[in-house]
This record gives C-alpha cells, sequence and structure tokens, in this order.
C-alpha cells in the first residue's frame, strides 16, 4: 500500500500535465455561445425606441425566417458591420433589432449616418433582453427561423464574407 | 557589440552548467562510496540515525575534495557569466540601443531612467533571463557558501541546479533570445504598458522570481537527498536557510504584487483570485507548509518524505505558475505575451523537471528510514496539523485555477471566481489560524491537552472578548468576518505568548522571527475581515461643486483641470475631502494619457488615515458636465500589507538568527 501511495504524486502530476497539455494543443475557443441556439425565442416584449418603428414582441417574429441583430449606436464594429447588414436587407431579408443601453437621439445619428436596415428596433435599457438571449457583447446576430426558433448564433460584426453563410443559414430556416 | 557579448556569455554560462552536471555526476558518484566527517557527526547526534541510512564510516572528505573544488568554482563562473548576461542586457536598454528588438519593442528614449532599467525585465525575454541569472547565482551561492552538508550531497545537489539551469538556458538560446538584433533599427521605441510604468514594477517581479528561484533551491536539494538517500538534520539545515529566503521574497512579492494591483488598477480590490495571482500563491502556500515541515525536519528528524514531497511541490508550483502566465492557457488579467510554442518548451522542461523528480520520489522515498515518531499533542502534532490544513488551502487554490482547463477540455466553458475561492477557504483558513495559535504553544515531542488549555487561556479570552465587542457593536450581518477578527485578535495574543515572561535578551532571534510572521498572519487576517465586512463604496456622477459622502466623508468635486508629467499627460480632479467637521483635505484622482504606446490609465488618489484609506477613482465626464467619482472607504484595510510586512519581516528575523546560530555551531565544532 505504502508502495502505491509513493507512486501517487508522479501519476496526479501526470494527470495535470496530460490536462494542460491538452490545453496547449487546442486553443480555447474564447467566445461565449448562447445556450439559447435551437430553443423558441425567449419571450420579448420591448418597447419602441424611435416613433414610426415597432419595438420587439417574440410572438410577432414568426411566419418567415429573419435576423435578429443585437447592436447599439456606441459600439464601432457595429458601424463595421452596417454595409454588411444593408446588402442583407437589399437581398430581402428581414433584419430586428435590439439596441442595448441606447437613446433614441443616439440611435437617430447612428442609423442617418450608417444607413437604417432595421424593420423594428427594440429598446433594451438594462441589456434584460440581451441576457436572456444569451448574447454577451455587441454586436450579435441570431437567425429566427419560421417557426420562432433561434436556429443560429453569429458573433462579432458580420463581415463581407460571413454575408452569404447568413443566407444560407436563411434559407435553411425556412 | 553589447548585445553579441550578452548572447556569448549566456551560450558560455549553458557550457559550464553543462561540464557543472557532468563533473557533479562523477563527484556524487564518488560521494556514495564516500561519506564526509560531517555527516557522520550527526549521524551520532541524532539517535534514530544508529540503524538508519548511513553505515558507511569512510571518513574522507578528501575522497570527493578535488573534483568539489572544481565544482563549486565552476558553479561560480556559470553564475558570474549569467549574471553577466543580464548586466549587459540591462545595459542595452539604459543606452536605449534600438537595434535591439527587445529594447525596441519595450523601451523608448524618453523614458524615466528607473523604467528604463526596470524594462529590461518587464517582458518576456528579460524576465526570463533575469530567471535564470538567479537561478545561476543561487547555484553559486550553495557551491560557496554550503558546508554542511556531505560531499555527494552537495554534488548531487549542485548537479541537479546545473540541469534546471540548462532547460532555461536551453529555453533562452531557442525560443526567448533577449539580445536578437533588429536590422535596420527603429529609430525609437514602442514604450513600456504605461500600467508597468510605476515603481512597484521595479520590484515586483525581481522579488517573486528570488522566491520562485529560490525554491529551485530546495528543490535541487531534495534531488540531491533522493539520489544519495541521505535525508536527515544536516539535510534539512542545510535546505533551510534557501527556503526562508526564498519565502521572503515570495511574501514581499505576492504583498507588494496586491499592493501595486491594489492602486494601480483604480478597481479598489486587493485580490482578485486571478490565474497568475494563483500562480504565485501556489508556491508560497507550500514553501510555508515547507518551512515548516523542515523545522520538524531539523529540530526532530521527524517528516522525511514529507519535507521531501513538499519541497518538490514547491518548485513544480513555481513552475506551473511560470507556465501558467507564459502559455495563455488560461484567462487573466495579466496579459503577457502569449506564444504556443514557448508554452510548449516550458511544459516539457515542467515535465522533464518534476515528472523525473516524482519518479526518483517514488523510486527512491521507500528507502529513507522513517524518522522519529511523536505524539499527537506535541509542537510536531500541530505542524503536522498546520502542513495539512496549508495542503488543503493550496490544493483548493489549484483545482480552482486549473478548473476551468478541466471543464474545457469536457466542453463546457467557465470561469471561476472569487464566490467559490472565499466560500471554500475561509472556513479552512479560520481553522488555520487556529492552529498558528495553538502551536507555538505546545512543546516538542509530547505534550498534555490540559497544559495547552491553560496556555491558551489568555488568547482564547481576548478572541472573545473581541467577538462580544464587535458582535455587539455590528451584529450578526457580517458574522464571518467578525469571527475572523475575533480569531486574528486570539492569534495575535496568543503569537506573543511565547516571548512574555521570558529574558527577552536571551531569546534566539528566530523565535522573535516566528513571533512577528504569526503576529503579521494575525494583522493580516484582521485587515481583510475589516475590509470585506465594513468597506463603503460609493459610484456618482456629478458636477463641479457638487458634493457626495461616503462612509463618513463628505467628498466635494472641487474641479477638474488638465496636469501633465514627463510622458503623460492627464485630466486631474480636485476633491474637497472632510471627515464630520474635521479638517479639509484635498485628493487628486487623475486619467492619464500616455502617447506611447496610447493608452488611457486611472490613477487612483488614496488617502491613508490610521484606521483605514479613503480611495477616489475619476472615471468619464458627459456631455452635461458631471464626471463619474468613484469612492471607497476602505476600514483597516492597510492592515493586510502590514500583516504581509511583518510576516516578511518575521521570516528575515528567523533567517538571520538561523544563519548566525549555525555559523557559531560550526565555530564551536571546529575548535
Amino acid at each position: 500500500m505504502r508502495r502505491v501511495l509513493l507512486w501517487a504524486p508522479l501519476v496526479l502530476f501526470a494527470l495535470v500535465f496530460a490536462l494542460v497539455a491538452s490545453g496547449l494543443l487546442r486553443p480555447a475557443d474564447r467566445t461565449v455561445h448562447s445556450a439559447m441556439v435551437g430553443k423558441p425565442l425567449p419571450a420579448l416584449a420591448l418597447p419602441a425606441l424611435l416613433p414610426g418603428k415597432p419595438g420587439i414582441a417574440s410572438a410577432e417574429l414568426k411566419g418567415k425566417p429573419r435576423l435578429l441583430n443585437v447592436f447599439a449606436s456606441w459600439c464601432i464594429p457595429c458601424i463595421a458591420e452596417a454595409p454588411q447588414l444593408m446588402k442583407l436587407k437589399q437581398a430581402g431579408v428581414e433584419i430586428d433589432a435590439i439596441a442595448i443601453r441606447d437613446t433614441p437621439e443616439a440611435v437617430q445619428a447612428f442609423l442617418a449616418s450608417n444607413g437604417d436596415p432595421y424593420a423594428r428596433i427594440g429598446d433594451d435599457k438594462a441589456s434584460r433582453a440581451q441576457l436572456a438571449l444569451g448574447s454577451s457583447g455587441v454586436p450579435e446576430t441570431f437567425v429566427i427561423d419560421a417557426a420562432g426558433r433561434i436556429a443560429y448564433q453569429h458573433i462579432g460584426d458580420v463581415r463581407a464574407d460571413d454575408v452569404p453563410m447568413l443566407l444560407a443559414q436563411l434559407e435553411k430556416a425556412k | 557589440m553589447i548585445a553579441e557579448a550578452g548572447l556569448a556569455a549566456l551560450w558560455l554560462a549553458a557550457a559550464f552548467a553543462l561540464v557543472q552536471l557532468v563533473l557533479a555526476w562523477g563527484a556524487a558518484r564518488a560521494g556514495t562510496s564516500a561519506r564526509s566527517e560531517h555527516d557522520e557527526r550527526q549521524s551520532f547526534s541524532s539517535e534514530e540515525e544508529k540503524n538508519g541510512a548511513s553505515t558507511s564510516s569512510a571518513r574522507t572528505t578528501s575522497g570527493g575534495a578535488a573534483p568539489m573544488t572544481a565544482l563549486r568554482r565552476i558553479a561560480l563562473v556559470q553564475g558570474l557569466l549569467a549574471l553577466l548576461s543580464f548586466v549587459l542586457l540591462i545595459a542595452l536598454f539604459v543606452r536605449s540601443d534600438m537595434s535591439v528588438v527587445l529594447v525596441a519593442e519595450n523601451s523608448h528614449s524618453l523614458k524615466p531612467m528607473i523604467y528604463k532599467v526596470a524594462g529590461a525585465w518587464g517582458n518576456h525575454e528579460g524576465s526570463m533571463l533575469l530567471w535564470v541569472t538567479v537561478l545561476a547565482a543561487a547555484g553559486a551561492g550553495v557551491a560557496m557558501f554550503e558546508r554542511r552538508l556531505a560531499v555527494g550531497t552537495l554534488a548531487a545537489t549542485l548537479g541537479a541546479q546545473a540541469a534546471i539551469g540548462l532547460g532555461f538556458y536551453a529555453f533562452l538560446a531557442f525560443a526567448s533570445n533577449p539580445f536578437v538584433r533588429l536590422d535596420p533599427a527603429a529609430p525609437d521605441g514602442r514604450g513600456l504598458n504605461p500600467l508597468l510604468q510605476d515603481p512597484g514594477l521595479a520590484f515586483h517581479p525581481p522579488t517573486l522570481y528570488l522566491g520562485y528561484v529560490g525554491l529551485s533551491v530546495a528543490f535541487s536539494f531534495a534531488v540531491g537527498a533522493l539520489l544519495m538517500r541521505d535525508v536527515g538534520p544536516a539535510f534539512a539545515k542545510a535546505m533551510r536557510p534557501w527556503v526562508l529566503a526564498a519565502w521572503i521574497f515570495l511574501t514581499i512579492g505576492i504583498t507588494a504584487g496586491s499592493y501595486w494591483a491594489y492602486y494601480e488598477l483604480g478597481w479598489g480590490g486587493w485580490w482578485f483570485w486571478d490565474p497568475v495571482e494563483n500562480a504565485s500563491l501556489m508556491p508560497w502556500l507550500a514553501a510555508t507548509a515547507l518551512l515548516h515541515s523542515v523545522t520538524v525536519l531539523a529540530t526532530r528528524d521527524g517528516l522525511r518524505a514529507w519535507t521531501l514531497m513538499l519541497a518538490l511541490v514547491a518548485f513544480a508550483m513555481s513552475m506551473i505558475g511560470t507556465f501558467l502566465v507564459r502559455s495563455g492557457i488560461l484567462v487573466s488579467v495579466h496579459a503577457f505575451a502569449v506564444d504556443p510554442t514557448r508554452g510548449t518548451f516550458i511544459l516539457a522542461l515542467l515535465g522533464i523537471y518534476i515528472g523525473g523528480a516524482l519518479a526518483l520520489f517514488g523510486a527512491r522515498v521507500g528507502t529513507i528510514t522513517q524518522g522519529s515518531t511523536f505524539q499527537l499533542v506535541s509542537r510536531e502534532g500541530a505542524l503536522v496539523l498546520n502542513n495539512l490544513l496549508l495542503s488543503v488551502i493550496l490544493g483548493v487554490v489549484f483545482i480552482g485555477t486549473l478548473y476551468p482547463l478541466a471543464a474545457q477540455a469536457a466542453g463546457v466553458q467557465l470561469s471561476i471566481g472569487a464566490p467559490f475561492f472565499n466560500k471554500a477557504l475561509v472556513p479552512v483558513a479560520l481553522a488555520l489560524a487556529v492552529a498558528t495559535a495553538a502551536g507555538p504553544l505546545l512543546r516538542w515531542r509530547r505534550d498534555n491537552m490540559n497544559a495547552l488549555a491553560k496556555r491558551a487561556l489568555v488568547p482564547a479570552a481576548a478572541a472573545g472578548g473581541a467577538f462580544a465587542v464587535i458582535f455587539a457593536l455590528v451584529g450578526g450581518a457580517h458574522f464571518v468576518s467578525v469571527l475572523a477578527i475575533a480569531l486574528a485578535v486570539g492569534l495575535g495574543v496568543a503569537s506573543v505568548v511565547p516571548v512574555v515572561r521570558r529574558n527577552l535578551r536571551r531569546t534566539p532571534l528566530h523565535v522573535w522571527g516566528m513571533v512577528i510572521a504569526h503576529l503579521g498572519v494575525a494583522v493580516s487576517i484582521a485587515g481583510m475581515a475589516a475590509d470585506s465586512a465594513f468597506k463603503t463604496e460609493r459610484l456618482a456622477a456629478i458636477s463641479v461643486g457638487q458634493n457626495v459622502t461616503v462612509g463618513p466623508f463628505r467628498v466635494t468635486l472641487a474641479d477638474v483641470h488638465p496636469a501633465i508629467g514627463p510622458n503623460w499627460s492627464a485630466l486631474e480632479a480636485r476633491l474637497q475631502v472632510r471627515r464630520g467637521d474635521g479638517e479639509m483635505f484635498e485628493l487628486f484622482p487623475q486619467q492619464r494619457f500616455f502617447s506611447t504606446p496610447p493608452t488611457n490609465t486611472n490613477e487612483a488618489a488614496i488617502t491613508t488615515l490610521l484606521d483605514g484609506q479613503l480611495y477616489t477613482v475619476l472615471g468619464q465626464g458627459d456631455a452635461q458636465g458631471r464626471w463619474q467619482i468613484r469612492l471607497w472607504w476602505k476600514p483597516f484595510v492597510t492592515l493586510i500589507w502590514l500583516g504581509g510586512g511583518l510576516i516578511a519581516l518575521g521570516g528575515l528575523l528567523a533567517l538571520i538568527g538561523r544563519v548566525r546560530r549555525e555559523r557559531r555551531a560550526d565555530a564551536e565544532a571546529e575548535e
């Protein structure tokens, strides 16, 4: 028994070694994926942020696949992804949005200079809806399928080469 | 030329390390058949050794004398060459030689001189060179000053030290060469991260490194002892000063690092359970346990295998710490330059050294005879309890640090922070405080509970009294903190008991060391508990002229104006603070802008009062002319670092006391 015990430290060390070696070989995925993917959209009822543009109500986001974009006027990558969102809009995609911790004036100015791809904009003053979606930052873009389920989560800004992929995801979500 | 000379010195040092390893091999083999005179003397002085491992009777110090002399000199030369290499690197930084990649990337000609010098180790390559320099210097120190150990064991120790050195020389030469030239030279450097432009940086990393590397000496001693099957009081006494020194440096490094993070990062916290902080805490915990078990081994010849194990674990923790910091496999606020090649290299070294040493432990420790035994209720018993509790804390920190990695291997992402560590560790730490209080009240070998109870009466009464008073004042809202403060009071009283009613001038220095270090633990615990229970925080957006209250203070934003420093500009708030009806004083928190590299930092303004600190941070301004002001009142928070300082001071006194006593014993033995 004592003999075995004397080798225990080496065995323990070997286990730890294997663990950290595996950590080194497979670099960590630092993005936080939403646990809500594949599940129905949580019940959201966000008031309209801008006059003339409706807010977000989960029940209305059904019938056809669409994008739900989580953005903010104070977010720099959101400016970078604006042209791609405009392109998606031109391709006939309905894009709804949740504005995080924002004000009507700031969003108005943001849309005036970067274009307005949004059909609806919900006002999420305290990031509650964002957390309910399992989103951890801005911008993020969710593909919502025809049945109102979250089909796909895109983390970070939408780059030019992401556009065909998102269109394919939307096609799949019909 | 300086860079080339530095690289040459490094390679030469590596060559000497190789020679040292080969020579040590020979000398250790010669030493196996010939044990030194000194070892003999030790054997007879302890009764348990009679049927122990040292049966050899050859009294030949001369047997290994010639190779030993050569070995000592080679270790010295290796140390000097490494030191030369490091000095040359500092020279490159001082001259702002932008034809060297490392200088161009981490320095700037307009930086204040202290940060030019500190910049030499404020980066990966330079810090690894510092590491290897300290390692080589420590090896030289062992070679020059160690006279107590058996010749063979000393040779094996120096061999182990050389083997470790070789790995790190290879790491520097092949994966982290600090002397690489830049052609053409850069017009000027990119500057040092402004967060690091602080006197704290000049001292924090080198201190920690001295501690880490000091533990490598303990590791080498343990490997030498295992190889030669020579574990006893002589070995413990030879190893103890190195463990003590390493432990002092780790204590200072952790305390200074904690204070640095506290005032420089502007978060108002002093410990964040960040993986890199844990990486420095784990070796400290192991070294603290080792420090106590080595005393049992030196005084009573007990805990032989356990002490060896701890010596191996302490250095293993230092290396794992280095690996975690340098490989970037864990998410940390300490953003070091991360490079998978380097991570792999350090991991390979870790596997070779620690894996090898633990294999040696498994194979050899069974042949090391059991040391003397003792009763459960005794000084040794309390030290074993201390070791067990420290090991539990170490285990919890270790698991908490690496668990996210294990979870990730299983496909789950998570992070572990303060809630886990606090919940898991506070009860163990409080139990440890009780054990720390009881230990010095017990006699060696055998004691009884009634006697302990009698001696513990005053400290226990003090703890009970403190608990009753504070509980009556603040109620049950912060039960754990109040309990912690009460136990700290008890520990504080108990820690001075060993010098009460003694002739203070005849009390040995190492006893004073223990008393002061234990008192420091009590002071530090009290500070942590007071801060966690009684701090108040206030975040407000106010315009110039408005005021806000935090704790007993009323803080008025008098104005916000620009300020300028040697390589930064800033927005500075003038805060007028008044406590009750007391004297008004001013604080000036800043938002600094550095141009090289372009970075913003928050400079908190902190005022230290007798009963705590007021901590103020200036945040962003908004369009309406209001400024975010963040304020903390932290009662008795300074005790945390004061305690840390006392712990280190206690260690220093113990070190001086031990070394002087050993010297005297050696001198008497020679007469």
